[in-house]
Order: C-alpha cells, then structure tokens, then sequence
C-alpha cells in the first residue's frame, strides 16, 4: 500500500486525528488543602505532560520544599509564582493544558481560601464545567458553598463534586455517600439546576483519576478523566437567534465595509435579515468574509468579517442580531454585581461598563442586597466590598444592546472599570431591564437653556470650588457672588454646610454618603445652569471621580473647577469652625485630611493659592477669568 | 460553548478577537516579531484578523545583534512579502559598551540588549498596546499571566495585582505612559502551534529544519557557529552535524538539538516523543527556578 511507503504517514494520520479533536475548559476549586495542585499535577502525570527536565527540577524541589517526604510533590508543577511557593498556596488563578486521545482540556485552577473568590470567578467565566474538591475527611465546608454558588452564578452547570482522599478514610463508602447527599442538599437551594456528578479520588495515588481505583469496588460510576473526556456541555449556542458585537469596521478601501466580531450566539447565512442595535436600523446579510474564503455559514465563536447589502451606519459597539429575534435594548437594568478591588463599591459613583464591545459610563443606582456567598443569606448593603456580591440597579448614559445573562454569556455580561485608575474594579450580570428607560420620556422643552441665558446677558456654568476645610472656599465663594451680583449678573450659591441642613440632611459623612452628597448637588447645578444661572458651588468635594461625575452631567466648559489650596497645616492653624481640633480628638469621623484623603485636582480651570493672595484678590482673579473666558457679556 | 469547533479553529477565532479589540481600543498598537514560531503564527493570525485590510500596525523587532544570521534574512524577507512596516530597535548605549554575552554572560546581555532595549523601543515610538507570543504552558509563572498584562509606566509587571479577566472582556484602558501587553497565543501549546503551522502551511525558518550546521559543544550546548564573533577556545573546531533548532534567539544562548527532522511532520514527530520540555535549550532560564518571573517583573517580556 501506498501509505506505508510514506515514512510520515503514521504522524499525517495522527494529525488529521488531532485536527478533529474538540476542547473543554474547565475549572478547578477547592480549599487549601484540599489537593487541588496535586489532583492537576496528577492529570498532567497521567497525561504524559510533564518533561524530563521538568521532572528533574521537580524532584530537586520536592527535596527541598516538597511536603510529601521522599515522594515527588506532584502540586510543586502547578504552584507557579515564587510567592505562591513559599506560602504553599495558590494565590492566583493559573491555566494548564493537557490531552487525551479524545478531547484536549484547558484547566483554570483557582485558589480555594476566602479573599480570593475574584479569582475564582475569573475562571468560571469561561469555564463550560467545574470540578469542586471535597476532603473526604473534612465534607462539604463553607468554602465549598461558596464555590458552589459563584460556579451556578456564572452560569456553569456540568458539576463535578470530586470527594478527595478517600486514601485517609479508608476507602469507605459511607464517607463518601454521606458527603454527596449533604451537598445535594446544599446544591438543591442554588438557583442553576447544577448537574452533578459525584467521584470518589485519591489524587495523591491517582485512584478514579485516569485509571479506575483497585480499592473502591463499591464505585461504579466513570473516573475523572472518563468523566471529562465525555460529558456533554449542553450550551445550545447554535440554535439560539444569531448575535454579533461589532468590534472594528474593516474598511480597506472605499470599495469594501465589512463589520469584523466574534459570534455571540445562533448562526448566520448570506440572504438572513438582521437588525442593528441599538438603532434599531435592518438590513440583510450579503457575505461572510474570511481571510479563507467566504463561507456559506458560521456560528457561535467564529471570527468573521459581515457585509450587508445596504450602506448602513454602524459602528463598534453596536450587535448585529437575528431580524424576528433581535436582543434587547435598554439603558437601566437588574443586575448582580461581584466587587474585585480593595476600595468598595459606592452607588451614585460613576465607572465605565463594558459589555460586549460596548463602552459607556454608568452608575449603580440602587443597591438592594447583598449576598452571603456561604449561607445564600440576603444582607442590606449600601456598599460593596471586595469580593462581596450583590444585586441591583444600574443606570447606563446611553441605551446598550444586551441578552439576560442567562440567555447570552456574552450579551449579559459586564465588567466595571475605574475612570480614575482604569482598572477593572468589578464585574457583573445582567437579569433583566427595569424598562423605565422605555416609560420614562424626557420632557421636550420649547424655552431652553440658551433662551433663558440670553435673557441675562451671560452664559451659565458652576465655578465649583474644591478644597479642604479651611482653605477659604466659602469666604471667595461669598466675594465673588457679591461683585457678579454688582455686575447684575444672576446668580445662586450651593454650599457645603447649607445643603446639609436641607437637600442633604439625611446622609452623613461616610465614602458612600459624600459621592450621594456630590451627587445630588451635582444634579441641582445642572438644573440651575439649565434656569441660565452662574452657579457658585462651594464643597470640600474630596474625590476626583465626583468632580468628574458633575463635570460630565454639564455641557463642555460649563464646569469651572477652582481648587482653592491651602495646606493642610494652614487649615488646621485657622480652624475656623474647630473642626480639626475636634477631629483630632476623635469627635468627629471621616474627616477630610485628617482620617481621610483629599485627592487635589490636576486640571482644575484656577487655582488659587490662599497663602500668596486675600480672598479679595482670588475673587477678583476669578472676575478675571469669567471675563476672558466669555461668561460675562457687556 | 462552541462545540462544533475543532480546536485549533477555537484557539484562532480566540486569537483574531483579541487582536481586533486591541485595534480598536489601543491609540497606539504594535506587535513585537521575535521571528521565531510563535511570532510566525501571530503573524499569520493577524493576516487573518484584519482582512482584508492589512494589519494596521507596525512590526517591532528588538535586535539583540546576536540573533542568527537567518533569522534576519527571514525577518526582512516576511515583512516585505506581507507589504508590512518593520521597526528593528537596538540598544546603541549596549552596542558602544561592547554588551554581549561572551563578553558580559547571558543575563547581563539579556538585561541590556532585550529588556532595557525592548523598554526604550517601547517609550521612544510611545506604543500603549503590544503584543506577544508568549504561550501560557511555556513556563510556570506565564501560566498565570493575563492575555492583556497591565504594565506600569515603568514597564513592571506586578503578579500580584493583576487585573481580573472574564469572559472575552478585556480591559484596555490605560492612563498616559502606562501599557498593556497582550498574549494572544495566551491558551495555545507548542503542539497547537506546530499543528497550526502545518494546517496553514506557514512560512518558518529554516533553522527548525534539521541539516547539517558547524557546531561546537559547551557545557552540554550545542551551539552554532553563526559568525566569527564565537571565540573558539584553543583547539576546538567546530564541527558539522545534523541539527536543528526548538527554540530561536541568540545563537550564543540557544542550543541545537541533534535531528534529522526535515519536514514539519517530521518535527511534530520528535516533539510528541520529547523527553525535554521547549525553553529547556534556553541558557536564561537556568539561573534560578524562579528567574522567568523576576525577569518578567523587570519587563521582559
């Protein structure tokens, strides 16, 4: 035959093989101690993964910091980071790879202690199936709920409740019978109908890892390994409506526009009727374009390149979706949030949300529970801590496309990211849309801003003055209103400790209370800028992100942020009011500079420095600045 | 979730996402070319990902000035086929202090010629987002890196408070003289990516192909006599066997292995029947068990 002839036929025929396989990725969890890196160490074994060299520098290891005496310490290959090494911990999450002749398998392996459940859930976003450890000697544990719970969450249902050890408890069936009906039980209360199968190990021996365990007669059911090759993850991605985020228009030339994304959801054809959202513009599919040829169709997870038939405008952030089927469209929703950074989560506070290809600023409106993660208890919350999660309302600037997460990981999945440090701070999932954005219409005003404003003679703003307490805010706030008002110019002043007395009586000091507190007089300036006032705002305003907040709520150059600097020795020596004395002596909480930052402007419009000039002059300097910039008409 | 796909096709798409969502988040994109495999599949995927438009970004190759001679013929030749812009940055200040590693030992040249002139590539042409090779099975402490890794505005890589990635959600904000560096070929293995190679029929160079090259063997290295900057100690001449190479850099820092694997199927062959892991044949990973980390903290990449 001719095939043998060919030295390479053998390789050629694996490789067509291989080239068919398909993929699973699933995570790892359990408590510290519960031999998470040693099951994964274990698989990559029994796979035939692991190198000489590797094996030498292994066992050269094992020696030195191994806890198995002089055995190979198989969890020493996947403890990755020298930090992790010498807590004997996993304290990130890592990703290995492995294959059998049927499937090849991406783990996430996830830290089991308490202050790393962001990590975990990091790799249950993308995980299709979970295996959660147990020690046979210890049960099910809080943490084990835990993991449970954020697994259903984010939307895994393939469990495997792995019971390890069953080396320390002498193989015995009533162990493991009486763990796995106590979590039943526990996994019955969760609300993602989680599949579970329950597999009795010893990852330190390998029994039910790759090969069936001599010593348990009494199982019956698959090995680990068995187990993974062959379950089903049931995503009907295929059949649901077809969905698409733009994420680049692909415009070579003048002659080609194509819209390049990754499929969410259902498939595509040349000919199928789609919608834009959020417009809401229709069109039909022309071609799949691939760098391979067009293709005649695609589906859930290919990369692909769609031209339509009519000239529509679409850009990046927009979903291509199924015409009879379309996603929805909404700029309020339900969601459940998981906070993932040390500073906690302030409703009222804006972040940017990405979803899909999507970016908008948002805010969390209403915070109306949280979770206990371990006893599935409902806690009132008017913050979120890290890893804490909970559920609420978020309002987004501009409407967005989504799906319930539940129907589309992809459409109903968010990440929070902070405006100031630009990192992810927290992630979440959407439920449902609260619709208000459908019922609420703004009112269409005929007398507008620029009527009003006309009117007076000037162009309305805030000249927002941002500064410790003491710095003299409130005194160069009160001369400049009283020589614009000698200007006839109309004004109104918001201040700090009469607002509070009003508007503001109802919330304290706290984080939270001041981005509320900034948030509401934010909205009461745009609404007096809207009446064509010159707005004076006078707040110690600490956070750059409020300011930021309010800046953004008004037209471009309506904001004039004036940071009134004064040091803090200074502030402290005039103590006008005693405040920092009475701070220092413990009276008074959370107050700016003494128990909590103030974080100065970068780019304030004026900056005046008390110290070099009188209120009078930094009044006067302000008049000035009006004036060039064109607020005050002749 | 996509079941229907084989995996290569997964791993792909996977790739061409990411790289579309650097293109339209990043202000200023570059991919780094390290010319070897992996370099040659990133390439390949970015072809794919912008079609029919080119890649809209420049090639960076950082030139140590000791890489093989065939690496750079390979390196210009691929970057002209592809109509591509290619900005090849070498340290100077190294190249004026003499810095190489006969003269200054591996870690020092790597320190010099690679990380310090891959930092000053970076801030000089002011690029916010570049990609990478580099493999999460390659190394223990890349297992747990990011697909986009946050550097600060020193170019530090902080293991510990990297930011969560869910889902295809990729953060690639970044404030002024911070960056991002993104692993597209994140979840794929040497296996996948000599697969992959041989699917789509990807140009490689010659170097992994076995013939016969003029070696000479140093501490159980067998290391090519590229050029006449090798000092030759007394007596040894170098000598011509049948190699070829798992792992490109510089030739003085990478060993040969000794095969006769010619052809692509050839050398997924051998490599399924390895008793020795890839960076095995890499002088810089030798220096202590955690050295790829510390590297990594200092801005290798």
């Amino acid at each position: 035959m001719r095939a043998e002839q060919d030295p390479h036929a053998a390789i050629e025929a694996y490789l067509a093989d291989q080239a068919e396989k398909t993929e699973l990725r699933f995570l790892t969890c359990g408590s510290v101690d519960d031999g998470k890196s040693t099951l994964i160490g274990r698989l990559l074994y029994d796979s035939k993964l692991i190198f000489e060299d590797q094996l030498d520098a292994l066992e050269a290891d094992s020696r030195r910091q191994g806890t198995q005496g002089e055995n190979i310490d198989l969890a020493l290959l996947v403890d990755g980071l020298a930090a992790e090494r010498e807590q004997g911990i996993t304290i990130d999450v890592a990703y290995r790879f492995f294959a059998t002749d049927r499937r090849r398998f991406v783990v996430a392996d996830t830290p089991g202690h308490e202050q790393y459940t962001r990590n975990m859930a990091t790799g249950a976003s993308n995980a299709e199936a979970a295996v959660i450890l147990v020690d046979a000697r210890k049960g099910v544990l809080t943490q084990t709920r835990r993991h449970s719970y954020v697994v259903s969450l984010f939307g895994i249902r393939e469990v495997v409740l792995a019971v390890n050890k069953m080396d320390l408890v002498g193989f015995d069936q009533a162990v493991f019978d009486a763990i796995v009906e106590d979590y039943r039980a526990f996994a019955a209360e969760l609300s993602g109908d989680l599949n579970v199968t329950p597999i009795p190990v010893s990852a330190l021996d390998g029994d039910n890892v790759s090969s069936p365990s001599g010593r348990m007669s009494w199982y019956e059911g698959p090995t680990l390994l068995g187990h993974l090759e062959t379950v089903e993850v049931d995503s009907d991605l295929d059949g649901r409506p077809f969905r698409m985020p733009v994420q680049w228009v692909n415009r070579p030339d003048l002659d080609f526009r194509g819209f390049s994304g990754t499929i969410a959801g259902g498939t595509v054809r040349p000919g199928d009727p789609i919608r834009v959202l959020p417009s809401g513009q229709v069109s039909t599919i022309g071609k799949i374009v691939t760098y391979d040829g067009d293709l005649a169709s695609a589906g859930p997870g290919e990369a692909v390149t769609l031209v339509l038939t009519d000239e529509i405008d679409i850009s990046r952030g927009d979903v291509i979706a199924a015409a009879q089927a379309p996603c929805q469209v909404s700029d309020q929703f339900a969601v459940h949030l998981l906070w993932m950074q040390d500073a906690p989560l302030y409703p009222g506070r804006q972040y940017y949300l990405k979803t899909g290809t999507r970016t908008v600023p948002c805010v969390v409106t209403d915070l109306k529970h949280k979770v206990n993660v371990n006893t599935l208890e409902q806690l009132p919350a008017k913050t979120l801590e890290l890893n804490e999660v909970g559920v609420g309302n978020i309002s987004v600037s501009d409407r967005v496309a989504f799906d319930p997460y539940q129907d589309n990981r992809t459409l109903g999945s968010f990440i929070l990211i902070d405006r100031q440090t630009m990192n992810t701070v927290g992630v979440g999932l959407t439920d449902f849309s609260l619709r208000r954005a459908d019922n609420v219409h703004w009112q269409a005003l005929s007398v507008d801003k620029a009527h009003r404003s006309a009117l007076k003679h000037q162009k309305p703003c805030v000249i927002w003055f941002t500064g410790l307490s003491g710095s003299g805010k409130s005194t160069i706030a009160n001369l400049l209103e009283a020589k614009l008002h000698d200007a006839h110019r109309h004004t109104s002043v918001l201040d700090g400790d009469n607002v509070r007395h009003g508007l503001n009586r109802d919330i304290g000091f706290t984080e939270a209370d001041r981005v509320e507190n900034i948030r509401r007089v934010g909205e009461v300036a745009k609404l007096m800028v809207d009446a064509g006032l010159i707005t004076i705002a006078s707040f110690i305003s600490p956070f750059a992100n409020e300011r930021r907040m309010v800046r953004d709520l008004l037209e471009d150059g309506e904001f004039i942020e004036v940071f009134v600097d004064t040091p803090l020795e200074i502030c402290e020596q005039r103590d006008p009011k005693g405040l920092y004395r009475k701070a220092r002596a413990g009276e008074i909480a959370n107050f700016t500079g003494v128990e909590q930052d103030y974080e100065a402007p970068e780019q304030a419009e004026v900056v005046v420095h008390t110290v070099d000039v009188t209120p009078e002059q930094a009044a006067e300097q302000l008049m000035d600045y009006l004036r060039t910039q064109g607020f005050l008409e002749a | 979730m996509t079941r229907h796909l084989t995996h290569l096709k997964r791993l792909e798409a996977e790739s061409i996402h990411i790289m579309r969502e650097v293109m339209a988040e990043a202000e200023k994109p570059v991919m780094l070319y390290s010319i070897g495999k992996d370099s040659s599949v990133m390439l390949h995927l970015a072809m794919k990902a912008f079609y029919p438009s080119r890649p809209p970004f420049p090639l960076l190759h950082v030139d140590t000035t000791w890489k093989f001679r065939e690496m750079i013929e390979f390196r210009d030749r691929r970057a002209a086929e592809l109509g591509l812009d290619l900005i090849v940055h070498i340290n100077q200040e190294g190249v004026a202090d003499g810095v190489g590693p006969f003269t200054h030992g591996s870690s020092v040249h790597t320190d010099v010629m690679k990380t310090q002139a891959l930092k000053q590539a970076l801030d000089k042409y002011g690029f916010d987002a570049a990609f990478g090779g580099a493999r999460r099975d390659e190394e223990k402490s890349r297992a747990k890196e990011r697909v986009f890794s946050f550097r600060s505005a020193q170019h530090r890589w902080d293991p510990k408070n990297q930011r969560p990635e869910l889902w295809q959600l990729y953060n690639g904000r970044v404030r002024r003289g911070e960056s991002i560096r993104v692993f597209p070929l994140s979840n794929w293995t040497e296996l996948d990516i000599w697969q992959y190679i041989h699917q789509e029929d990807i140009p490689i160079v010659p170097l992994y192909y076995a013939k016969k090259r003029p070696v000479v063997e140093r501490d159980g290295m067998l290391i090519l006599a590229d050029d006449d900057r090798l000092p030759l100690e007394d007596g040894e001449v170098p000598e011509e066997r049948l190699v070829r190479f798992r792992t490109l850099g510089c030739y003085p820092l990478t060993g040969a292995i000794e095969s006769s694997a010619d052809t692509l199927p050839a050398i997924i062959e051998e490599m399924l029947v390895a008793r020795t892991s890839e960076r095995q044949g890499r002088a810089i990973d030798h220096d202590s068990s955690a050295s790829m980390e510390k590297k990594k903290q200092e801005g290798y990449f």
